[in-house]
């Protein structure tokens, strides 16, 4: 990034204020994964990958790609795309209402840039992600690919047929991150449906796996560095990332209940007056 | 192309007879040769898809999915991003109602250009009966935004076909059988997605019809011929763009059709049909497919016959339209 890069953590806090403000604003949304997973965001997007977000185009040759599978948090999708340069900011503001190309989960009919494939409908980004992966090994192209899935997310079958996919062709050009906050829509994932040995799971499946804190911008370094590291050796890699659903807005923090509802307007001068920085709203 | 009313019944069983499968593996293989960015998936059934060919040709461009058809449309969506063609191998049953909204969601609406090959359709999969006999597969496919949706009638029109799926931009429902049947298009017969082609031209009826139905309506026309009725008969071989023009072209002459499917009427080429005349050309319509049941086991020829999709109910059928449109006021 160019020397006029925000400060990340300026960055993070910004974002968290677009996550509030845009749900807010369309009285829908889901705040509660956006605000858990921006600082793994903002730090793949302005610290991590290579992209070109002026050149945008679907087929991202010699670029780095990343799919979103948990599309419900396209609030911080959006936010983070925007302010890395795919569009203006000032569309933010549009996000969820007729005609707007933010769509409530991510889409591409509206050709929004730096979407490449839909996503709501749990359980489909990581086969997504291993066909990409896959192209970029047949045309010659060493750029990495890049997913988040939620943990309740993992309870969709779809996802062990792409994590046994992905071991049996040695996709070794892809790194999937979880946000494992431990919570869904209905509770806690523990009661919802266990994953048990999550870790032992992705292990037995073939992958090699990592774990790290998805709040702390070094730690979040050093993971991306070691799961770079441990790729391009035969195995996909997955970094188990824990995290708070809600993180930075107290009120939200550590519970299902701001999964996808809305603040009111009293809430949000609340959320707002704990999230400063020094950067500007949309 | 032979006239199908005044061959001889020994030219008709003198036909070469082979599956359309076959005409999908060979025409898969020659795309595979012409463009290196074709690429196909199967989900464990190479040799059933006839796929053999292009896996061992071409190795790095095939992708073994393992029984796993949801992930095996992901990945295949995931394929079209740094710009592949991907043909997806399995089971008509497998290739729609198993992965609906992996189809939906990761093909039709990203916009992917995903060839969604599909074999085995109908009740013409025979023995292993109404689990694997899927009816319902045109109507969910056609339903979707973006997807072209195309059914071929014999080999050499399936091998051509393959060649319009890879040229065309887009989502394309590919499907086709299992059964040997008679070859009745030239290895050069044009394949134009979106054009209906003509077997042949009459006054009385048009037959609107499709894939395996394409030959019990020429039987069908045979038999109608002998008795002085004579038929326009349209392989529609491709449903969703439906080729309006030439469906309004011939019922503007005959004034009565009959569809002809191997499918549930309910969401089928009839349908297509039905919804296109009702709008531009009321006319009226009978419906050979089958009538809102599963299908079960048996030999493909006793399943036409018990469903009712044999060359007797089309000719029934025909008289039965014919009736109704000469009973209308002039």
């Amino acid at each position: 990034m160019s020397e006029n890069t925000p400060h990340l953590p300026d960055l993070c806090t910004q974002v968290r204020r677009d996550i509030v403000r845009m749900v807010h604003g369309a009285s829908s949304g889901h705040p509660g994964g956006s605000l858990g997973c921006t600082d793994f965001l903002v730090k793949l997007y302005f610290d991590e990958m290579l992209i070109s977000p002026e050149n945008w185009n679907m087929d991202g040759k010699g670029e780095d790609l990343f799919f979103l599978s948990n599309g419900h948090i396209s609030p911080v999708w959006y936010s983070v795309l925007s302010r890395r340069g795919y569009f203006d900011v000032s569309e933010l503001a549009t996000f969820r209402k007729l005609n707007t190309r933010l769509q409530g989960h991510p889409a591409t009919e509206e050709g929004l840039p730096g979407i490449r494939v839909a996503s709501g409908s749990l359980g489909q980004g990581l086969s997504v992600a291993c066909g990409a992966a896959q192209a970029k090994k047949l045309n010659g192209d060493d750029r990495w690919v890049y997913t988040l899935h939620g943990d309740g997310e993992l309870q969709e079958g779809q996802i062990w047929e792409a994590a046994l996919y992905a071991a049996h062709h040695k996709i070794d050009n892809l790194i999937s991150f979880v946000d494992w906050n431990g919570q869904q829509i209905d509770g806690a994932v523990e009661d919802v449906m266990t994953l048990g040995d999550l870790e032992g799971k992705w292990r037995s499946f073939g992958w090699h796996v990592l774990e790290c804190d998805g709040h702390n911008l070094g730690a979040l370094d050093v993971a991306f560095k070691e799961a770079r590291a441990a790729a391009g050796q035969g195995k996909p890699v997955v970094v188990l990332m824990r995290t708070d659903m809600g993180r930075g807005v107290d009120f939200m923090e550590g519970t299902h209940k701001w999964h996808g509802v809305a603040p009111n307007d009293d809430q949000l001068a609340e959320a707002l007056g704990q999230l400063t920085t020094p950067l500007s709203d949309y | 192309m032979i006239d199908f009313i005044s061959a001889d019944q020994a030219t008709l069983d003198g036909l070469t007879r082979k599956d359309t499968r076959s005409g999908f593996g060979q025409g898969l293989l020659e795309v595979g040769q012409s463009n290196d960015r074709v690429v196909a998936l199967c989900a464990d059934l190479t040799g059933s898809l006839k796929m053999n060919a292009f896996r061992d040709t071409f190795p790095e461009r095939f992708k073994q999915a393992g029984i796993a058809e949801a992930n095996m449309m992901g990945v295949a969506a995931g394929l079209t991003i740094g710009g592949l063609i991907p043909f997806t191998g399995t089971f008509a049953n497998f290739s729609t109602g198993r992965v609906y909204d992996q189809i939906r969601q990761s093909v039709a609406y990203s916009g992917k250009n995903v060839k969604i090959c599909a074999s085995h359709c109908g009740l013409t999969l025979g023995e292993d009966g109404a689990t694997h006999q899927i009816l319902e597969d045109v109507g969910m496919m056609k339903m979707l935004p973006h997807m072209t949706v195309i059914h071929t009638c014999d080999y050499e029109q399936t091998r051509n076909a393959t060649h319009a799926v890879a040229a065309h931009d887009g989502p394309v429902y590919f499907r086709f059988g299992r059964p040997k049947v008679p070859i009745i298009t030239g290895a050069d017969t044009p394949f134009v997605i979106g054009k209906a082609r003509r077997v042949m031209t009459g006054a009385d009826v048009t037959i609107v019809t499709n894939g395996h139905l394409v030959w019990n309506s020429i039987l069908a026309a045979r038999q109608l011929a002998a008795e002085g009725i004579s038929v326009d008969l349209l392989d529609m071989h491709t449903i969703k763009p439906l080729d309006e023009s030439a469906l309004i072209e011939s019922v503007s002459r005959t004034h009565c059709v009959v569809s002809a499917e191997e499918h549930q009427r309910n969401g089928g080429l009839g349908e297509s049909v039905a919804a296109c005349l009702a709008r531009h050309q009321p006319t009226p319509q009978r419906f050979v497919a089958v009538n809102d049941s599963f299908g079960e086991s048996g030999t493909p020829a006793q399943l036409l016959e018990k469903y009712g999709l044999g060359p007797s109910n089309i000719v029934e059928a025909c008289k039965e339209v014919i009736a109704v449109k000469q009973g209308l006021p002039a």
